[in-house]
């Protein structure tokens, strides 16, 4: 089985969100980037159809020179090789068509991306991906299992989850449950060191057509001090969440 | 040219945010001087819509469709928006139209944006504004396609009722041939879920064990409220994972958000951050969900949550 996993390069939780340029462009600087959660589950999963089902798995990224160190990251976990489409990512739709291409050059069975990225959270690459290339289609995946060319897996639904049988050519769009959080693997030293010499091949962009611009970005209306109540006047908390607050 | 909206439906009836995203169309339609078109799958009764601003549903009535599938559903939808010329296309953030939007996104030649906040600021070029980077900026988007598909954030535009009343035509749609079958489905079906949820009651490991659990159940009762978790509490196994909230579990865009016994990780900030209210109960003062939030009992939750069930049960009967 081969199998492709989508990298989205993301700042990390824990960064300060803020913009340039008149607020049209993600200020990067001081920001550390890091694999996106719901890829790095979909990975570890790959990881355990390589050692157990003999898989090969290669990573694959849209993006500039600058997310070479986030993918090199996906080597030292155990990915194969690496792809990067050599095109800053515009939109969700260019973005499946570039991945689209790759996915048929390269003839995967398998492709694991996560349900959304942290970044702009489109929750869109995957599915459109999988109607490009006309493969199955699973999201918000909370188990996957391969047995031959069909496949079993699991999807987090409102309220519940449920279970389909599928075959592949198949998309999922991953997410934790996939592997639980404590299966995610840290590079060791030997990883990373392998991973300097694994291919990342940098292929050119089939100049895709976006179907969405970007204009700019706000933030959030910061909110003021919250308003502390006693916690034996709780008479007062449901007289503001119903009068104030007009909640209740 | 008429507007097409997605209202979902469970077991015959509408879901909350089929009102919603059909309050969202009839405003897009307002703007643009047509009308709303509503496609309904196996719904019973249809005539509700008309109270939200759909003058015309779409009826499909098909025991193929008695399973949601997001290939079968996306054609459904592609061929309604085919029917009617439709240029704008309004699904909701639900699990299933989020699954639906991106395939039908491509069937329509269609450029997509999700998790809308709040009706286009202008028609041309079609400018809407979207969450992004996990609910900490919003990003101002022009679908730039003649077709375009808008997915409304939950809870961002509410229902707004109408006079007017639909009228309903049957629609009988191919249904194509999908690799994807559903087998099973496990879901509790007598609670209100997260997504659809108004109010929803957190908890977290403050609450020392998930035999504590009794009184979040409660609170969660007298209020017409979904319950939900921190990423702890679903890791220790003490509550399911489909209750866990945050960056990596579900999001949460409620109108009023109650955290008991949750310290607030940035994580799960960033994954309930959309809720418009926001109460945080903790004995520590210092927990940095008191900076999130809008209102804050410093308390013992084994005391405060239960005396809270009190006045919340009095306010109701007095309110009733």
């Amino acid at each position: 089985m081969k199998i492709l996993v989508c990298i989205s390069h993301v700042p990390d939780t824990t960064s300060k969100i803020n913009f340039t340029d008149g607020d049209s462009k993600f200020d990067t600087s001081g920001v550390q980037f890091v694999i996106n959660p719901n890829d790095e589950f979909g990975l570890t999963r790959a990881m355990w159809f390589k050692e157990k089902q003999g898989a090969s798995v290669d990573v694959v990224n849209v993006g500039g020179p600058e997310t070479e160190p986030t993918l090199r990251k996906a080597l030292a976990i155990g990915a194969d090789s690496a792809i990067r489409v050599n095109t800053p990512a515009v939109d969700g739709y260019q973005v499946a068509k570039e991945l689209a291409k790759v996915v048929k050059d390269g003839g995967y069975d398998l492709v694991i991306a996560g349900r959304e990225s942290i970044d702009y959270n489109g929750a869109m690459v995957p599915g459109m991906l999988a109607e490009l290339t006309d493969a199955n289609f699973v999201t918000n995946c909370i188990n996957l299992e391969v047995d031959g060319t069909s496949a079993t897996a699991i999807r987090e639904i409102d309220g519940g989850k449920e279970t389909v049988s599928t075959a592949l050519p198949l998309v999922i769009g991953g997410q934790k449950g996939l592997v639980e959080e404590s299966d995610l693997r840290i590079p060791n030293m030997r990883g990373i060191m392998m991973a300097r010499k694994k291919p990342l091949n940098v292929v050119e962009a089939t100049s895709a057509e976006t179907e969405t611009s970007s204009v700019k970005f706000e933030k959030p209306v910061s909110k003021g001090a919250v308003t502390l109540v006693d916690a034996n006047n709780l008479d007062e908390l449901v007289n503001l969440l119903h009068n104030e607050a007009k909640v209740i | 040219m008429s507007i097409l909206v997605y209202t979902e439906s469970e077991n015959g009836k509408f879901k909350k945010t089929a009102f919603e995203v059909a309050s969202y169309a009839k405003a897009v339609a307002d703007q643009l001087g047509t009308t709303v078109t509503a496609v309904a799958v196996n719904a019973d009764d249809v005539s509700e819509l008309g109270k939200y601003g759909v003058d015309k549903v779409l009826k499909v009535s098909n025991t193929d469709l008695k399973k949601f599938n997001a290939k079968s559903y996306a054609s459904v939808l592609k061929q309604a928006a085919e029917n009617e010329s439709s240029k704008v296309v309004v699904v909701s953030s639900s699990a299933d139209s989020k699954y639906l939007a991106p395939l039908l996104a491509v069937n329509l030649d269609a450029g997509y944006a999700s998790n809308v906040v709040e009706v286009p600021s202008s028609t041309s070029p079609f400018t809407v504004k979207r969450t992004a980077f996990t609910n900490k900026a919003f990003n101002i988007t022009t679908i730039d396609t003649a077709v375009k598909v808008v997915g409304v954030s939950n809870n961002s535009y509410g229902l707004v009722e109408n006079t007017g009343s639909a009228t309903t035509e049957d629609f009988s749609p191919s249904i194509p041939a999908s690799g994807v079958t559903v087998e099973s489905v496990d879901k509790v079906t007598d609670k209100v879920t997260i997504a659809d949820a108004e109010i929803v009651v957190s908890a977290g490991r403050g609450l020392k064990g998930p035999e504590n659990w009794g009184m979040i159940e409660e609170l969660a009762d007298v209020l017409g409220a979904a319950t939900a978790c921190s990423k702890p509490v679903s890791d220790l196994g003490w509550r399911p994972h489909g209750e866990h909230v945050g960056q990596t579990g579900k999001p949460v865009a409620a109108n009023l958000y109650i955290a008991i016994g949750i310290s607030g990780a940035i994580q799960h900030l960033a994954g309930i951050n959309a809720s418009k209210v926001k109460v945080v109960i903790n004995t520590d003062p210092e927990a940095p969900f008191f900076k999130a939030a809008d209102y804050g009992v410093v308390g013992d939750a084994f005391e405060v949550v239960p005396a809270l069930i009190e006045k919340l049960k009095a306010f109701k009967a007095a309110n009733a």
